[in-house]
């Protein structure tokens, strides 16, 4: 089942009066359950696909179905919405709220998702979430006194808590050493066999990308390699 | 997304620096508790300034009777003796604005007890109405009765002042004292009112039944300077206690040389009040129309009585106090909203400094209406919050000016209302653009925002 199809995806950029194309007419399918790694030099447009693919950018032509619906089109606030609900992100710099506890950290996308649940069920999920990544005790700890590591896991768990089918994660391994980075990349793997969660992952580094089941290359905003789904994927 | 939600994150996002919510509050809380100081320092010294007018007189309306002329030689004010007794009790039957009224009549008398003698300030003929215009409390004994009225009884109530030069600080109540040679039986000592507005000290009083003045202390006084009206000489030292007339009965020889009823008795004043300080005016308009009615003057006559109300008196000071309240309260308001700049000034250097959380907050599912409501109520609830302590130190310092400089001050419930009002107010208008600016970032700057 296609989770992510995009049809002949543009994206151009206006600066003044010069058009600046950053992707021409990209056709890709991700399934549901698929481990993908997203890669490219810097300036290949892989960031802007990126940001296409988590509903944070809108193309300039083209259809983009997430879910069997077409996001490209939608209004901003339901945009919001398809990110709550559909979409977890983890970032290279974990973007965590400072001075805020882990659990606060982890539950806060649930503020904002709609017919929001009681405060005492929104607890229970992120105790669970930072269980299941392994941060039962760190709980009510804040970010600085969290390692590199387990910032991420917070990271992780936040974007898990709204249950969504896709993971984006942007460099999740670029600002940790190479044994944290280890048992992060495990910890997707991990979530892609048993939960089934379809995780995205956008690096330019081989080693990260070779975790993955199919690598999906950009250069000069087009797909290069990888545009079909390999054979090792469900 | 649920109101409580917004505001529990707003506090949490607050109470992540402390410091500096509390030191952005600082011109809210300042500007409130200098409104709340001023408001009730104000209303306080409006409460006494309108005691002390009140102990004086508020609502009280004067009538006096107008000046005599001879020959084209006026007598001044008051030597026309116009008023009645009569006018009195119409004023208080048709004169829907006054609430009571009491006729005066006054004289000045030596008065004298056992080996001392004292003249005092004022010694006033009227009935026990009087007191209860005047707002005059006993401070023992009782007041003398209308009955007394009636049937001229030489009783008298003395003054605070007049009892001290007296009795030596004993009570009079129950000794005798005699005035021009009349022996009056103190009933009741006044409570001391204290001196009035102009200095002249109202405790320095002798009351008694204005009938018994008119006929017994002031008889000779007023018929020496009532010269249109001749004193009715049959007025007798004496006159009919038991029929319980108010006026000495008319004889034959009047019968026939007047063939108009003459009016015999007349008063010094009419002291009446009105129903409310405020209508004190329009009770003046209707005093004159129906005096006017009564005295049969054609409309080219000039009032043979004239008319002075506190209320002028009243407005002048009031209008005082509250302009220096409202100048004060400009400075507060000022001061408020220098307070607002600052929590504007603050907010979009909030907004700058969380422009990654901005990002994040959008990238996981945060509408932009979302963002405007979470900054907006940041501020709104740092203003009230503000609010509440500004009302609290204000309230305060309005203590201690009461208890170590001795003002008046008085708790003022819409001065706290308005307060919280002004600076809800303030967080609104000033938290706005900050928020207004946080919501429309993009979210992918805003996530790569160094």
């Amino acid at each position: 089942m296609e989770l992510i199809e995009l049809k002949n995806i543009d994206k151009t950029y206006f600066i003044g009066d010069m058009q600046v194309p950053v992707l021409r007419n990209v056709s890709l399918t991700i399934r549901q359950g698929e481990y993908v790694a997203l890669m490219g030099a810097s300036g290949s447009g892989k960031s802007t696909l990126m940001n296409i693919l988590g509903c944070l950018d809108r193309q300039t032509a083209g259809d983009y179905f997430l879910d069997g619906e077409e996001v490209g089109r939608l209004s901003g606030d339901r945009r919001a919405m398809v990110r709550n609900r559909k979409i977890g992100f983890v970032f290279q710099s974990f973007n965590l709220l400072p001075r805020t506890t882990a659990l606060d950290n982890v539950i806060m996308p649930l503020a904002y998702t709609a017919g929001g649940l009681s405060d005492r069920e929104c607890r229970r999920r992120g105790m669970e979430m930072l269980e299941k990544v392994g941060l039962k005790e760190r709980m009510f700890h804040q970010p600085s006194q969290l390692s590199g590591g387990q910032q991420q896991r917070v990271a992780i768990a936040r974007a898990l808590i709204n249950n969504p089918p896709v993971l984006f994660a942007d460099e999740p391994t670029g600002n940790l050493d190479s044994r944290t980075s280890v048992d992060v990349l495990k910890m997707f793997r991990e979530l892609n066999e048993k939960e089934k969660i379809t995780i995205i992952i956008v690096t330019h580094s081989a080693e990260v990308a070779g975790n993955a089941d199919r690598s999906i290359r950009i250069h000069d905003g087009q797909i290069v390699d990888g545009i079909f789904t390999g054979g090792g994927a469900v | 997304m649920k109101i409580r939600n917004t505001f529990s994150i707003a506090f949490r996002a607050l109470l992540r620096n402390p410091t500096r919510a509390l030191l952005t509050m600082l011109g809210i809380v300042i500007g409130i508790a200098a409104v709340i100081t001023m408001m009730e320092s104000g209303a306080g010294s409006a409460a006494s300034l309108r005691a002390t007018i009140e102990s004086m007189g508020a609502g009280n309306i004067m009538i006096l009777p107008g000046a005599a002329r001879t020959g084209g030689v006026s007598m001044g004010q008051g030597s026309n003796m116009t008023l009645t007794p009569d006018d009195c009790t119409a004023l208080l039957q048709r004169c829907e604005f006054l609430s009571d009224a009491a006729p005066l009549v006054n004289a000045r008398a030596q008065i004298v007890a056992g080996n001392r003698n004292w003249t005092p300030n004022q010694t006033i003929g009227t009935t026990p109405s009087y007191f209860s215009i005047r707002n005059w409390p006993l401070e023992d004994g009782e007041y003398f009765t209308e009955r007394d009225v009636q049937s001229a009884s030489a009783v008298c109530v003395v003054g605070s002042t007049l009892a001290r030069e007296l009795f030596d600080g004993e009570s009079p109540v129950g000794h005798s004292i005699r005035v021009k040679n009349v022996t009056f039986r103190i009933v009741g000592l006044l409570a001391a009112k204290g001196a009035n507005m102009m200095g002249f000290d109202q405790d320095d009083v002798l009351i008694a039944p204005w009938t018994t003045i008119r006929q017994r202390v002031a008889g000779s006084r007023s018929a020496a300077t009532a010269s249109s009206t001749p004193e009715v000489s049959t007025s007798t030292t004496y006159p009919g206690g038991s029929t319980g007339d108010l006026y000495p009965p008319v004889n034959a020889t009047m019968q026939t040389n007047y063939r108009l009823s003459p009016r015999f008795v007349y008063v010094d004043q009419i002291l009446a009040l009105a129903a409310k300080p405020e209508l004190a005016n329009r009770a003046e308009e209707e005093i004159i129309s129906i005096l006017r009615e009564r005295h049969r003057l054609r409309a080219d006559q000039n009032n043979d009585f004239r008319i002075r109300n506190s209320a002028e008196f009243l407005k002048m000071l009031t209008s005082t106090t509250s302009m220096m309240t409202n100048l004060l309260l400009c400075v507060a308001l000022i001061s408020l909203i220098v307070g607002g700049v600052g929590i504007m000034n603050i907010m979009l250097v909030s907004v700058t400094e969380r422009t990654r959380e901005i990002g994040l907050r959008m990238a996981v599912g945060a509408r932009s209406r979302d963002i405007l409501q979470q900054f907006l109520i940041e501020s709104i609830v740092l203003c009230l919050a503000g609010g509440v302590i500004g009302i609290l130190l204000g309230h305060g310092a309005a203590l201690l000016v009461k208890y170590h400089l001795k003002w008046a001050v008085e708790a003022s419930p819409e001065a706290v209302v308005a307060a919280v009002c002004v600076s809800a107010f303030v967080g609104i208008a000033f938290g706005f653009y900050p928020a207004w600016k946080a919501s429309k970032l993009d979210p992918i700057d805003a996530l790569r925002y160094e």
